[in-house]
Order: structure tokens, then sequence, then C-alpha cells
């Protein structure tokens, strides 16, 4: 909302107060000031002039020479200008001015003759036809303003107007009007507020004798008041108010469509003027649009209407959108001799969505969107009646049409200073609330408070408790620390997040976070099968499009997108993980779906295999204490290498898959390298860790003896099972088994390979005897021998 | 005999002063107390001589050993240390060349600022609690006290999953569950995804972090919101830091407000890095409406509470002098590494 401090002026005077105080003032009362700006502040240094002579140029037969009177001197001034005759006053832009668009003006001679500035038209200074309707378009504008010679341009056509931006909030309507921040200035500042009272002088006749009005759906229009106006005469308004419109960035056009953007922007009351002509029959109907019918609106669009919206219609056609445009049909022309008002209330929700399908967004829709007070409707239109008649342009016709379908209840709240005081933290007396509340033209009726009918955000004591603490002042407001001791608590779950990001920190990896919602696309490109669960997703029904349209239920191909940006952004190496959230849809969409965590990671680069990726899933595994896991090879998972896959089990169920990506969906996404991924069921491993249950065992005391065994296996023998199995053979007093070496070559025979392993053997409570050293390395060759393998020399 | 003694003890001591190597002086060692040596030569000859001489001799020779030995051990000290000090200075390095480190990883920044916001809250007694992002519409609007035809549900604002299914707006959906879950004193915060349909550019994302903030008890004031969250933001920004609220809307606050800070680089006065206002806007807040508790079934007339919601990429993008919001969702390693 723009406010014209002009404007505000008329109904508070706060003349003397500082740009930037007011600004800070009336933020912290509560309407948020934006910016503040002064009309055309990139105009320097144009004044007032008179033609004193206008001489042919020497040398250019379309130009001319001209003396001018600036008041302090003369000076001459070549233009190809044809509007001009001696007395003129006209804008002139001296040496060094600047005018609209920045352009800087210079002394320069325009072939052979020096010019002292330029004439400006009403482009030059940022202004059209509009905003002075006797001027010429495309000429000189010659000024015919009240002002002096040497007078700057501003103050002489009234080009000075402080504009003050807010932003108003969705709760106060009221405030998208002058009228509605005057009082809220005023009530800032604590400074008589002087509202006009719409009252009209001389009325003749009777409106019901011109127009008959029905409303046929009395939900959507609550109330439809109109008056008539007779004899009209359409031309400019008169400067004041085209000024206070210019100033609030509303095009002047004629003097009645004028007065309804007037008395709009006054009351935050949208009103339409038809030209009674316009009106088939002399009658208004209000009602929804037929099913295919078609309006062309104000700006020369048809637009086709549905049954939801509303319109005013005559006996024939719609004439107007209601609360939202009217139609090029209706409108006041030149010729226009009876004018009718219309001071209507239409539902805000039908206005939005009307506004919305139609794809327009007007001054009057952005304001009944908001829900207005429909009693605002009668002073309304009596103050455009009543700008009739100051403006001399027609003469107002006896009575008006009032069709209210709106209940108007008047709201009572107790006032209950003491709830107030305790719930905002500061002692009032209640003779100090209720003064508060007067100013804002609340009743007080002995212990209850009548909000004024426009406060339609006021409902609740809360909201009277919020206006006295606005004008109080929020800064005013003691802060003191919550009382009661209390003590923050972390949950087991958000510990165990903790600890994994730890872990994968302290691997070198990075975290990311990633969008959400993804194109179900990038599971095709994962290579995921068309049946796989996965593909059942969380769809978005209005999605921003479709590289957004699904809840993701994999977070590997926000992984895999994440990786190739990285790769094609040409980063040698990446090691990434992401805690992600994961979305399993219920059954209907109306369910909530499961929201699951995944742990997942991510790497490629020179350094990095499969071993590498395998270690950092075992450093999280080990970070939970979850120790009793099984690695299972995986071949057939489409989005894997099939031979470098695998997944982590833990009590047969899986917890978890990693491996290298099939170079096929690597390559899809734009990877042209080997990249590894893993994917781990964050919830499960949360409910399996075995965290915070550690305990200190006690040194050995006895020394450990070392033993080799170097076994031929079959090629697909895994280490794994082999340790598995042989310490499970050993029993407890295999200490540690672990593979040092692999060797395929000459002695071995193909599809074998020779696998050699440490042995660490120790008892807890001796010193083991080669007796027992031996009995323990059979056993483990025995339990080999039983798993197919031979021992080597 | 006795000057015998006496010329090898001189003898032997110019010869252990002389040493510079341990080699040396253990050859000095040998030559005079080495079984062969001189000095054990005159002992072995003692057999000699008369018992008197024999005890005085003895004595002289006995003196003389152990001030050579005294004499080598203290030299083999002073030459142990210098040469060590030859070594070392022998092993000199470029200290200057770069070192050798295990590269660790780094959170992303987005949540290196929320860690450093939930300890704040944790120390001044906040829970930390989580609520789904996939959300029913009544804990995303209807409770919260968005009626039905409020603009913010427009489908131009809020995704849908379904008619009674939204993608939440913000965080707040996580005060209506916890005051269905928890009986007061409730002092909880609620950080999460919060989704709105905003095209990307360099300021807007459709995915964004809030942290939601709720306290509810009995006699909770006005004056304890201020106090609380002047609180944090001098823990956050620093013990100098100016805070100022402003009156504003939210649906399911009254009276509601923003918290804004005064900014640090013109102390108010306006200037390019708080566009000229001289405030920075921090967050949200304000007393939870009565109506929002009556909903959660908790009397309005016994407790009152107040809540607040904070956008996290706006305080991470200022924090770290971020100006382009894509950059926190593409993650690049580039962009990663320098948090």
């Amino acid at each position: 909302m723009d406010l014209s401090m002009r404007w505000l002026n008329d109904y508070v005077d706060i003349k003397g107060i500082e740009d930037r105080q007011f600004a800070e003032d009336v933020t912290m009362s509560g309407s948020k000031v934006e910016r503040i700006s002064h009309e055309a502040d990139t105009i320097r240094g144009v004044v007032v002039g008179k033609v004193l002579s206008i001489e042919n140029h020497p040398n250019a037969d379309s130009l001319v020479v001209c003396s001018v009177d600036i008041g302090c001197e003369n000076l001459t001034i070549v233009t190809g200008a044809k509007n001009l005759k001696v007395g003129d006053k006209v804008p002139v832009a001296v040496n060094k001015s600047v005018v609209a668009g920045g352009k800087e003006i210079v002394t320069s001679s325009l072939r052979g003759v020096e010019s002292q500035g330029m004439f400006c038209s009403l482009a030059e200074l940022g202004l059209t036809v509009n905003d002075f309707p006797y001027a010429e378009e495309n000429g000189i504008f010659v000024i015919e303003e009240d002002c002096r010679l040497g007078q700057d341009i501003h103050d002489a056509i009234g080009l000075n107007d402080t504009i003050v931006e807010f932003e108003i909030t969705s709760n106060r309507p009221d405030c998208l009007s002058v009228l509605g921040l005057a009082r809220e200035v005023a009530a800032t500042y604590d400074l008589p507020f002087a509202p006009p009272s719409p009252k009209v002088e001389s009325e003749e006749g009777d409106i019901n004798e011109l127009l008959k009005v029905e409303v046929k759906n009395s939900e959507l229009c609550r109330r439809y008041v109109a008056r008539a106006v007779r004899d009209v005469k359409v031309g400019p308004s008169p400067r004041w108010l085209r000024e206070r419109l210019r100033a609030s960035g509303v095009r002047p056009i004629n003097n009645i469509v004028d007065i309804t953007n007037f008395v709009m922007l006054e009351y935050c009351q949208p009103m339409h003027a038809f030209d009674i002509d316009n009106v088939k029959g002399r009658r208004i109907v209000v009602r929804n649009a037929n099913e295919g019918e078609t309006i062309t609106t104000l700006d020369d669009i048809e637009r086709k209407l549905s049954p939801e919206m509303l319109v005013i219609a005559d006996e024939e056609k719609a004439s107007a959108v209601a609360g939202v445009m009217g139609g090029k049909d209706s409108g006041i022309n030149e010729n226009t001799t009876t004018v009718i008002f219309e001071s209507a209330n239409f539902l805000g929700s039908s206005v939005r969505k009307t506004a919305q399908k139609l794809g327009i967004r007007t001054e009057s829709s952005g304001r009944f969107e908001k829900g207005l007070d429909s009693r605002v409707c009668q002073e309304a239109v009596n103050r455009a009646c009543q700008l009739v008649e100051m403006l001399k342009i027609g003469k107002v016709v006896g009575g008006l049409i009032d069709v209210d379908n709106d209940v108007h209840e008047k709201k009572r709240i107790p006032l209950n200073y003491e709830w107030i005081n305790s719930f905002l933290g500061i002692e009032l007396t209640a003779d100090e609330m209720k003064s508060i509340l007067r100013k804002l033209d609340f009743t007080i009726d002995k212990d209850d408070v009548i909000p004024p009918s426009f406060r339609i955000d006021i409902n609740h004591k809360a909201d009277v408790a919020e206006e006295i603490a606005r004008f109080y002042g929020y800064n005013k407001i003691p802060a003191t620390p919550v009382k009661g001791a209390c003590c923050g608590t972390v949950t087991r779950r958000q510990h165990l997040e903790k600890v994994a990001d730890e872990a994968m920190l302290s691997q070198g990896l990075y975290e990311i976070c990633t969008y959400t919602f993804i194109s179900p696309k990038l599971l095709d490109k994962a290579l995921v099968p068309s049946d796989s669960p996965s593909r059942n997703f969380v769809k978005i029904l209005n999605p921003l499009g479709e590289e957004t349209s699904v809840m993701r239920t994999t977070a590997i191909p926000s992984m895999l997108s994440t990786l190739s940006l990285n790769y094609n952004n040409r980063n040698s190496e990446a090691a990434l993980y992401e805690l992600a959230k994961e979305y399993v849809p219920n059954k209907s969409a109306d369910e909530l779906p499961n929201e699951k965590t995944a742990l997942v990671i991510g790497m490629y680069g020179d350094d990095i295999d499969y071993y590498r990726l395998k270690g950092v899933v075992e450093a999280f595994l080990d970070s939970f204490a979850i120790t009793d896991w099984d690695v299972e090879p995986v071949h057939n998972n489409p989005t894997f290498h099939p031979r470098r896959c695998a997944e982590f089990m833990v009590n047969g169920e899986t917890i978890g898959i990693l491996g290298e990506v099939h170079p096929t969906a690597a390559g899809n996404f734009g990877i042209e390298g080997r990249v590894y991924i893993a994917r781990l069921d964050f919830d499960r491993c949360c409910l399996l860790s075995k965290w915070g249950e550690k305990t200190y065992r006690s040194m050995p005391k006895f020394p450990a003896s070392a033993r080799d065994l170097a076994l031929l296996c079959d090629e697909d023998m895994p280490v794994l099972r082999l340790e598995k199995a042989i310490k499970s053979a050993v029993g407890e007093i295999l200490e540690e088994i672990s593979l040092f070496d692999i060797y395929r070559g000459e002695q071995i025979p193909k599809g074998k390979k020779s696998m050699a392993f440490s042995l660490k053997l120790r008892s807890a409570d001796h010193t083991l005897n080669e007796e027992e050293l031996s009995s323990a390395m059979k056993k483990a060759v025995d339990k080999a021998i039983s798993m197919g393998c031979q021992l080597r020399a | 005999m006795k000057e015998k003694i006496s010329s090898i003890l001189n003898e032997a001591l110019k010869a252990v002063a002389a040493a510079s190597t341990l080699e040396s002086l253990d050859a000095a060692r040998v030559k005079y107390l080495g079984k062969k040596g001189d000095l054990t030569a005159i002992l072995k000859g003692m057999g000699a001589l008369t018992p008197d001489e024999r005890k005085e001799v003895g004595l002289l020779a006995n003196e003389a050993r152990s001030k050579i030995e005294e004499e080598i051990s203290s030299h083999h000290q002073q030459l142990t240390k210098i040469l060590l000090e030859q070594k070392l200075l022998s092993e000199s390095i470029d200290v200057t060349m770069p070192g050798k480190s295990f590269p660790t990883g780094k959170k992303h920044p987005l949540n290196q600022v929320l860690e450093e916001i939930k300890e704040i809250f944790l120390g001044m007694g906040f829970d930390m609690v989580e609520g789904p992002e996939v959300e029913l519409d009544y804990y995303n609007f209807e409770a919260l006290n968005i009626p039905k035809d409020h603009p913010a549900r427009d489908t131009q604002d809020t995704f849908y999953i379904s008619d009674n299914v939204v993608l939440r707006t913000q965080t707040s959906p996580v005060q209506i569950r916890t005051m269905e879950q928890r009986k007061p004193p409730i002092r909880i915060i609620a950080p999460g995804m919060v989704y709105r349909s905003d095209a990307v550019d360099a300021t807007h994302s459709p995915v964004f972090h809030q942290i939601e903030g709720l306290v509810v008890d009995k006699n909770v004031t006005m004056s304890d919101l201020k106090g609380t969250l002047d609180d944090f933001a001098k823990r956050l920004y620093g013990e100098d830091t100016i805070t100022r609220f402003r009156p504003h809307h939210f649906p399911f606050t009254e009276p509601s407000a923003e918290m804004d800070i005064q900014c640090f680089t013109c102390k108010g006065e306006g200037c390019r890095l708080c566009k000229g206002e001289g405030w920075i806007e921090i967050l949200g807040c304000g007393m939870v409406h009565p109506k929002v508790l009556e909903t959660c079934k908790i009397d309005p007339e016994e407790y009152s509470g107040f809540a607040f919601g904070l956008g996290l990429e706006r305080i991470a993008m200022r924090r770290f002098n971020i100006d382009d919001m894509r950059l926190i969702y593409e993650n690049d390693k580039r962009f990663l590494k320098q948090f």
C-alpha cells in the first residue's frame, strides 16, 4: 500500500515529523514501512521559466531560438518544439540538470547556437497527459498552474509528495486505505484524527425510478449499495485529486472514474461506476456466470467465465466480474450523463478464486479478497456523491438502493484488565487501556469492549491485548527470563544421529543436503526396475515441475545427482554422505506416509574403490556398536555392478546395500568413471545399535601366540565366510583372524586363490602351551578343508 | 713408585681431556685402567713392596684410579651431549613445508548453524522434537487457526498430496502435535524441512528449513517471550546484540511480533547490508493464540505460552556471507569445503 503523505495530512496533521522518524514510529506501532520515497526524486535543476521571445534559428529551419526568464536570469534555449508562444510558462532544465530517466542536460551548441538548457515535455518530468490533461502530449509542457518564475518544478506543479510504502498484514485490510492508516498514525502520535463526514447537500428525484437491483447470490454478494448521479459532466479531475491518485500509484482517467478510485483508496471500499444507458432494462442482476458466458473486460481481453464466478449483469449479459474488473462496454465515456455508483461487498474467497482463475489482480480484487466490512458500503457511496457535488460535475439523485444481506452482529469482548496485564507482563491501569482502545475507535461499554466494524481481526481478548501492547509499545514490555527450572534433553535417536555424523566426518566425508522431492525419471536413470516398490511414490498434486514431482522413496538418485554435479564441475574426487529422508506411501494418499531416514554414502576418485566404501560403512557400524554383521554378495541389483555389490545383514535381516554403481547407471548420470554408493537403513541401525552398552574388558594378562595359515581356496570363496567359520571352529581362544595376503599366480591353479591369514591365539587364564596351540590350528585347518580349501605348505 | 703413579695420573687426565670421540675416550680408559693398563700394572707389581709401602702405594693408586674414572665418566657425559647436539644440528628440515593430515570431512553449513542454535536452546532447557514433513492439513493449517479459505492454503503457495495432506509449509504443526502429546510445562524446539511453492532463484527455494519453538506453562507472559528470545539472540550473535520486537501478524499467535536485531555494520543508521533499515529481521514470534491452546485441549485460562519460528537458510547465509541460496542445495565440494 502506497500512502501519499499529502493525503494523510488531510486527516491527521503530522507535518514536522521527519520521514525516518515517522517510518520508525509507525512501524513500531504495527504498520510496517517498507520504503519512503519522494515523487520524481531523480529530477534535479528543472525550474519554471517564461518565454520572452521566439526567433528563427539562423542555421536550421526546424529549430527556434527562445529567450526565457527563469527569475534570476534570462537563458537562451534552442528548441524544435512547435507549441510555444511568447508568454508561456514552461519547465526549463538548466545547465547540469537531470530529467526523468536520469538523463543529464548541459549547455551545448545546437547548429551553431548555444542552448543553455532544455524545455521539458511531460515525459521528461516522468508524467503523462493523465496527470495534466490540459497539456499537449507531444509538445513542451505549457504550465497553467499558479507558480513563480524560477520556482523548482516539483513545488510549482505539486510533484513533491512523499510516498510511504507499507507492508500491510493480511489481518488488517482496513489499513489498505488512507483513512485506516491515518487512524493508526493519529493513535501512534496521540493526535486528533479528522475523517471526512460524507454528506450529500442536495438531492433530486428517486433512484428507484431509474434502476432496480436484484441480488441472486446473497452468499457471494452480502451487500449491494447503489446511488445515481444525473447531468454528469465527464472531464478531467482537479489537480488535488489527480495528485493524490498519482502518489497512490493510480492513473487519473476522468473525474467519475477518479472519484471511484479516490473513495477506494480512502475507505478501502472498491467501487464501480456504470453508465445507466448501458444497463439493459435498467435492471442490475448480481448472479453467477452462466456456463460458457464471456465478457470483454476493461483491458480489452475477452474472458471466459465459469459458473462459480459472480458477475454484475443487466437483463442481457454480464457487465462486470464482481469485485475484479468492469466490462469494456459498461464504463464511463465522455457522453455519459447518468452514472450509477456501485458500492458492494463481495465474499473475499470468491473474488480471490475468480481473480486467480482469470489471471487478473486489480486494486479492487486485492482488497476484496482480504475480506472487507460491509458496513462501509453506504458511507463510501455517499462520499462519492459528496465528491461529485464538491467537483460540481453532476446532480445527485435522491435515495439509495441497499440490498443488505449481511448480519451486522456487534462483537462484544469482555475487557479483563488483569488478564491482559498478566498475559503481556505489564502493569497498566484500566483507564490507560481504555484510552488506547478509544483512540482506535473501540467503544467501551461497561466491562465490554466493542471493536469498530471494520476491525475484522478483533474477535478475542488476546486480540484486544495486542492492541494494548502495540500502543503501549512492544519495546516497553520488560524482558524477563522464563520462570521455572527445566532441563533440555536429547533423545537417544538424536544422539545417534550425532554419532553417525561424527563417524562420517572422521572418515573424511562431506555432508550434503538435497531436495527431498525428485523426478520419477531419476529412478529410470538409476536403472531401478519398473516393478520395484520404490516406484510407488507420494505424488505432489501441484508440483513446480516434473523434476520435483514426487517425494523420493530412495535417496540414491539424489546422491548420484550430487556426485554428477561434482564430477561435471571437475572436482577430481568427492566423498559425501547424507542422513536423507525417504517417504514410503501408505495405502491411500489421505494417510500420512512413513518417513524413513537412510544413511547414504557416495564417492568417486583415484583413491576410491569398493573397499574404501566398505571401510566407511564398517566404521559407521563400529561407531554404532553393531558388531555381529554379515556381508552377502548381491548379483542382481540393476543399479549396481553385478560382481561388486553386497548387502550388510544383521540377524539375517538386510540393513543396507553398498557397491560400485553399474556403469550404465553412472553414465546416465553423466559420470564416466567408477562411482560407489551405499545406502543404509538408518532407522533400523538405530534400533540395532548397542551404543551406550559398551563396557570395559581388562587388558589380557597372558601373552598371545601368533600362527599363520595359508589356504588354497576356490576363487569365489568369500573371506568373511571363511574367517567366521574358522573363528567358530577354534572357539574363544582365537582372539583375532585377519587376512594378510591373497595370491594368484604361477603355482596356483586357475580358479583358485591362495589366502594367508594371521591368527592370534590367547587364553584369558593361562599361557597357551604347544599342545593347545596345535590342537587349535588343527581345528582351523579341518574347518577350512571341510569348506573345500587345501592347506598350503 | 709414588712418582710413577702421579705421572700416570697426570698423563691419564691429559689423555681423557684430549679425547674428542667416545672411541678415543674408551682407548684412554683401556690404556690406563684396563686389565693391561698402566695403573693396573702398578697394582700388580705391588707384591714386591713392604706391607707399609704396599698400604701407602695402594692408597695412592686407588685414589688415582677413582680420579681417572670420575674424569672419564664426566667427560663421557659431556661428549655424549656434544655429539647429540651435533647430530641434531645435522638433522635440519624445512619446518615451513606443508603438514600432513588425515583429512576429516565437514558438516553441511546449514547443519553447522543448526547445531549451534540447538546447543543454545538445549542450554536454555528446550527439548528437541520432530514432526512429519508430509503433514495433515489439520495440523498445518486448521489447528493453527488458518481457516479453509485463507490465502496461505492456495495451491500456488502450498504443495498438496491430497485434499487433506500437504507438504508442511512451516514447522508450526509440530506445536500442535507436541501440545497433543505432552502436558505443560512444555519447552521444545522443532527443526526441520518445510516446503513452499516458490520457484528456485538466488533468494528462494521450494525447500527450506525452519526451527520452531514453543513454551507453554502457567503464567507465561509476553515479557518472558522477549526475555527468552533476546537471550537467544545474544547467545547467537554476541552479548552486545540489540533486539527489537515489531508488531506483526500470524494466525496462530496473538499478539504477534517479528524480532529484529540492530545491524552490526551501521548500528541502526541504515546501510547496504540492512537495506537501509538499520535492522535485520531474525524471526517471527508471538503469544500462542488461546484458540490454538483450546484446540489442543489446554485450558487457556490456566496456561499461556509463546511460540517462535526462524528460517535457518537466512541465518546461515548471513553468517557465511552466502549470496545465492541455490549453492546450499547444489552441494559442490568446493562450496562445502569452505565452512
